[in-house]
């Protein structure tokens, strides 16, 4: 609302410094005399009477909370305050939920019905205090920059690096987000190695994250050793490696080398209507079609498939690949210079032969490259492991029986929990923090393997 | 050439001898030729065949669920049952057994059917909320009570797979969801004429039930489409900021490469680790409320901003140097030239990469599920912060409901949510033809 109206105030702002700019361009000789054009100075205003205010905003609006926190807390009854950090904590939780509507955990006690009200007064208060202020220095802004509009000001050059910075702004996001996954990751990964040894967590070859929720129970105590997850990923992700790359390596090089032209603008575009279509799908297709052919023809060999085998989510994942590695060495091979592939010809190799022992080592380190970026696809993808492979932490090598997937775990520890304090879903931030840091490794030492060839032919 | 024929000891010359040996292996070659040929065909064959196989199984599990099973029955607004007192008032009107109604209506088409359990088996027939339906009925036109008036219902989730043949009638009766004595009623009414399909409208009009004769995509389209706006409203922006930044101002330095290096780094992270970060920033952080659209519409910007960027960069790279330098040549400064000339010369190439972008947002599934858009909503959403979920959101979570009815509900929606990418890509395929420009 607030921010509906700043805007208003800021158009104003563009209109008025406009006219003003004509006008005192009118006293001095004409428009010709101003170092800008009328609208820049408009600009100029309008940035004037938008720009702080909304600074000031944001600002306000990302104090506010503490501010008004404390500010009731310290208006407690002093019985309250007694009480353990923890527990002043709860009763503010309570307070908040009670000023925004929510269900409010067990009784209300009149302490915290005064707490809500006195914060509702404040929160009241705050607003009319936050609208005067913002006001105000949008007024302040309009008539600075009221003032300084005359014919000298450069008001395009000022205008045009407000812009600029907004534009570096834009650029900088990206940065800031790879600091907040990383922080974000990192920070409770730190706060689950406290309470589980990293040890433990990257070499333990049990994984059972169930926390007991009484001290006696059994098998409470929780096991967070992470290999299996580990050998689970490397078997899925290997399986779909194994189906993915000769079949895209081979569509790569038949679409690259022997399709005629008609046949390549067809299957090009329709192999890559298999990258386009989203991972649940493949998921549901795993989990509801393939996962029970290959059960049944396993029992029809008399071969014992688990219902979530390895495989029926590998091969999917596979297929879903093909059209990444097969585009990615479909570009590696149309660099190599034809030049290499004339001299082959020249001394009589057959197309297969140049393709085989010119081409494909000449195209190594960028089909190398592909290939370690699809494994790292193949690693961070979640869907089709959470829909058709099983929950259960095998250690096995056998593509046959379920395993589970590092993501897997992710998804299962993290769904439906509210609290974010117990090494059960912490666990899924330092797997996650593993996940990132090994897909990170493939991805930096594919792109710069890729970045090299590319140059070397270029 | 004489000391390679002494060597050898053979007859003719060192060429002839080498001709002779390639002419020999030449057959082998040229199957060997044949075979790699063949190989190449069959990749790219196996690859269109997963196609084809994935979108037929798709369709044709989940064609049926367009059509919607109904059964007409009947009924008599017993005024014994619904006001036993006589009166009127909304609330007696409300409380009605209209159970009762149905039941007893079917129990009239059926007398032989008699008892408890039969009765419960007779109304399993209709779906759950066929009582709900009278009730607005009577409600709207108390009018009613004591006619007799024939009634649509919606058959319930196990008679609508029986008549579109899902529940095999052959397996043994204690593994079917429907009993014997319920297949022959269902018979029995469709002889009569009673049963019909209609096209399905719960489905594109209804959020999330437990019942799937209920159970309809609406609400998760709505979700999406609030996530998509929250993405397209900061992502194309701030992408174009950018990528304009990076390709027209930035000077050779560190900090750009560094920059530079971010962004293909983000592209390849696994979707679920951005997932991780709107849990730990989003929600935990910045306390946004969990399941809302706004949420998922921020981390999905972050996922589609590198797609973006770079799709824009290429865009921008493509408009030829000369605009810029006649744009500079009659005095515009180096913003006006970006913003009044060279930004509209590479907005279709923007634009392209934009749908594209929000296509793979539609698509994606794995980081909502961190952000709490799994909750089962039955409401549809109508604002950025209720709670929603997502179309594919919704698809897994139709996928592992046990009811045999969801397969094809679950098929049916992937069908819409490939629609919706089908008509995307074509978008910025058309973009593309019509505002290409080779320069």
């Amino acid at each position: 609302m607030l921010l509906l109206i700043l805007g208003l105030l800021s158009a104003a702002g563009f209109m008025l410094g406009r006219r003003r700019a004509l006008s005192v361009a009118n006293a001095h000789g004409g428009v010709r005399s101003l170092h800008s054009l009328p609208g820049h100075y408009g600009l100029y205003t309008a940035i004037w009477v938008g720009l702080p205010a909304l600074l000031l905003l944001l600002l306000w609006k990302s104090l506010e909370p503490t501010i008004l926190t404390e500010m009731v807390v310290r208006d407690l009854p002093p019985e309250v305050l007694e009480l353990p950090p923890e527990r002043v904590g709860l009763i503010m939780n309570d307070v908040k939920n009670l000023v925004a509507g929510n269900i409010v955990s067990g009784e209300i006690s009149p302490e915290i019905r005064f707490a809500a009200d006195h914060w509702e007064a404040l929160e009241r208060g705050f607003r009319w205090i936050r609208t005067a202020i913002i006001a105000a220095l949008a007024a302040l802004g309009f008539a600075w920059a009221w003032r300084l509009i005359s014919p000298g000001l450069r008001a395009r050059n000022r205008v045009e690096g407000v812009l600029r910075w907004l534009l570096i702004g834009c650029s900088t996001i990206a940065i800031f987000t790879t600091v907040g996954i990383v922080l974000s990751v990192l920070f409770e990964s730190i706060r689950f190695f406290r309470a589980v040894p990293i040890t433990e967590f990257l070499f333990g070859l049990e994984w059972s994250p169930q926390i007991a929720l009484r001290a006696d129970q059994v098998g409470g105590s929780g096991a967070f050793g992470a290999v299996p997850l580990f050998t689970g990923t490397l078997l899925i992700a290997g399986i779909a490696m194994v189906v993915a790359a000769p079949i895209g390596l081979m569509t790569a090089i038949y679409l690259a080398e022997y399709a005629p032209r008609r046949v390549r603008t067809v299957a090009k575009p329709l192999l890559e209507i298999l990258a386009g279509i989203p991972t649940v799908v493949y998921g549901f297709f795993a989990a509801l079609t393939v996962a029970p052919m290959i059960r049944n023809f396993g029992e029809s060999i008399g071969l014992a498939v688990a219902s979530e085998s390895a495989l029926a989510a590998g091969l999917v994942m596979g297929v879903m690949i093909i059209p990444f590695v097969s585009s990615l060495s479909d570009d590696v091979i149309n660099a190599v210079p034809q030049a290499m592939r004339d001299g082959a010809y020249a001394l009589g190799a057959t197309k297969s032969e140049t393709t085989r022992q010119v081409i494909i080592p000449a195209a190594l380190p960028g089909i190398v490259g592909g290939l370690l970026l699809a494994t790292s696809r193949a690693i961070g993808e979640t869907m089709i492991v959470v829909m058709a492979a099983g929950l259960a932490a095998n250690l096995t090598a056998n593509p046959l029986e379920a395993v589970t997937t590092v993501t897997v775990q992710i998804v299962t520890l993290l769904v439906g929990d509210q609290e974010f304090d117990t090494p059960k879903t912490l666990a899924a931030f330092a797997l996650g923090l593993v996940l990132f840091v090994v897909t990170l490794i493939l991805n930096v030492i594919a792109l710069q393997v890729v970045k090299r060839y590319r140059e070397q032919y270029e | 050439m004489s000391s390679g024929s002494e060597k050898s000891g053979g007859p003719g010359t060192l060429v002839e001898q080498t001709t002779a040996k390639v002419n020999a292996s030449l057959p082998k070659r040229y199957r060997a030729e044949r075979r790699f040929r063949i190989y190449g065909l069959l990749s790219v064959m196996l690859g269109l065949f997963f196609l084809a196989f994935l979108l037929f199984d798709i369709v044709s599990k989940g064609y049926t669920a367009f059509q919607q099973t109904y059964v007409e029955l009947d009924i008599y607004f017993d005024p014994e049952v619904i006001t036993p007192d006589g009166s009127l008032d909304p609330e007696t009107l409300r409380r009605a057994n209209y159970n009762a109604l149905i039941r007893e209506s079917l129990m009239y088409l059926f007398p032989g059917a008699s008892g408890r359990s039969d009765r419960r088996a007779l109304g399993a027939l209709v779906s759950n909320s066929a009582p709900f339906k009278l009730q607005q009925m009577v409600m709207d036109k108390p009018g009613l009570i004591g006619q007799t008036a024939r009634v649509t219902l919606l058959a319930s989730d196990d008679s609508d797979m029986l008549m579109k043949g899902k529940i095999s009638r052959s397996v043994p009766e204690s593994e079917r969801r429907l009993s014997d004595m319920q297949i022959a009623w269902l018979d029995t009414l469709e002889d009569r004429g009673r049963v019909e399909k209609k096209f399905n409208t719960t489905f594109f009009s209804h959020g999330d039930s437990r019942d799937p004769e209920l159970a309809g995509i609406w609400g998760a389209m709505k979700g999406s489409f609030y996530m998509l706006v929250v993405t397209l409203a900061l992502s194309f922006p701030i992408g174009i900021g950018a990528a304009v930044y990076l390709e027209e101002f930035a000077p050779k330095n560190r900090f750009t490469d560094l920059i530079e290096i971010n962004i293909n780094n983000l592209a390849a992270v696994p979707s679920i680790v951005f997932g991780l970060l709107g849990l730990a920033v989003f929600l935990q952080f910045f306390g946004l409320p969990r399941s809302a659209p706004l949420v998922g519409g921020l981390v999905l910007t972050l996922m589609t901003l590198p797609t973006i960027i770079i799709s824009s960069r290429a865009a921008l790279k493509s408009v030829p140097p000369s605009i810029r330098e006649a744009a500079l040549g009659m005095g515009a400064s180096k913003i006006q030239t970006t913003f009044h000339h060279v930004v509209p010369l590479a907005m279709p190439g923007m634009l392209t990469g934009t749908i594209i972008g929000m296509a793979q947002a539609l698509g994606e599934t794995a980081p909502l599920l961190m952000i709490g858009m799994v909750a089962f909503v039955v409401d549809v959403p109508q604002g950025f912060f209720d709670p929603a979920t997502a179309l594919p959101v919704q698809i897994f979570l139709w996928a592992d409901a046990p009811e045999r009815a969801f397969v094809e509900r679950t098929s049916a929606a992937i069908m819409v949510l490939l629609g919706f990418l089908v008509l995307m890509n074509l978008f910025a395929i058309y973009l593309r033809r019509k505002f290409e420009r080779r320069w």
